[in-house]
């Protein structure tokens, strides 16, 4: 069970750093250039807009596949955040990004599908995941992403993930 | 792979000059009659899981991708230009860590307005492909 007493910032510092835990070893997150905001138990991804992530320099427009990249980055980590919270939340899993360890496990894409609902523009954007179901072997996640205008999203995948298997 | 000479040089420089393309150090092997290859170098900046040095899936994705509408492109149709309208990529396997990732794609059917694709993913063990993909792209005329 929770500790309700436990101090504020010590609950924020411990959800960061599972955050943390989650990314800062994945190079290609980091070379995307992507983060993530947190609030309580909600992730949003932002993928600050630079020269690299263009696709067409005509338009210009984000390359397609980082679009697809970021959705499912996005997903992937929402998914090890929530099937990692009750763990985390009741103390029986700490993960720690600077011990080895104790980084979450990530699971495997099975497949993954992406609609291109606009052309990406060259600003910030953002992605927030739901997992739809969270299975032991399998499970399911939709993704969302925008920039200027959080209800005209610019591309929507979802996908089938395959759970880390034996601890 | 048959090479429409012209054309694929022009697509070679197109292609190879896009930002987020030259960015993954991914070039044009393949271009012409209906097909596409492209391939690209592992490196360590876009791996996935430092615990193995598996390139990660969005890479694999950016690949299929950019082949697919090369793929576009080499139709004899000749449209102007193409983006993604929907792709789906199916994971089989983990890319072998230091070893080339190469992308080959066939744009199998044409409309006036609509491209459908196939592609597929792999790295030295052509006989197990790492990912498969379809797609349907866009045809500006």
């Amino acid at each position: 069970m929770a500790d309700r007493n436990e101090p504020l910032d010590r609950i924020k510092s411990r959800r960061n750093a599972a955050v943390a835990a989650i990314v800062d070893r994945v190079p290609y997150i980091t070379w995307l250039g992507i983060r993530f905001d947190r609030r309580g138990d909600e992730l949003t991804a932002v993928l600050p807009f630079s020269e690299k992530l263009i696709g067409n320099p005509a338009l210009p427009a984000l390359h397609g596949g980082v679009t697809a990249a970021f959705l499912e980055i996005a997903g992937l980590v929402e998914l090890t955040w929530a099937s990692m919270w009750d763990d985390m939340e009741s103390g029986r899993f700490v993960p720690d990004a600077t011990l080895p360890g104790t980084a979450p496990r990530l699971a495997k894409t099975i497949d993954f599908s992406v609609d291109y609902l606009r052309s990406g523009l060259p600003r910030d954007s953002y992605a927030r995941a739901r997992v739809v179901r969270l299975g032991r072997r399998y499970s399911s996640v939709q993704v969302e992403a925008w920039q200027d205008n959080r209800g005209r999203p610019f591309a929507q995948a979802n996908g089938h993930f395959l759970m880390p298997q034996g601890g | 792979m048959p090479q429409d000479d012209e054309r694929a040089k022009i697509a070679k420089q197109f292609m190879d000059g896009l930002p987020h393309v030259s960015a993954l150090g991914a070039r044009l092997t393949g271009f012409g009659d209906t097909r596409a290859e492209i391939e690209m170098e592992w490196r360590a900046d876009l791996v996935g899981d430092p615990r193995t040095g598996v390139i990660h899936g969005g890479v694999v994705s950016a690949l299929m991708d950019t082949c697919g509408g090369a793929s576009v492109m080499a139709h004899p149709d000749l449209p102007n230009g193409t983006a993604t309208i929907s792709l789906r990529i199916d994971y089989m396997r983990s890319a072998t860590p230091r070893q080339k990732l190469r992308a080959r794609a066939e744009c199998f059917h044409i409309t006036r307005t609509v491209a459908f694709v196939r592609a597929i993913a792999l790295d030295d063990d052509e006989e197990r492909p790492v990912a498969t993909a379809t797609g349907s792209f866009t045809v500006e005329r």
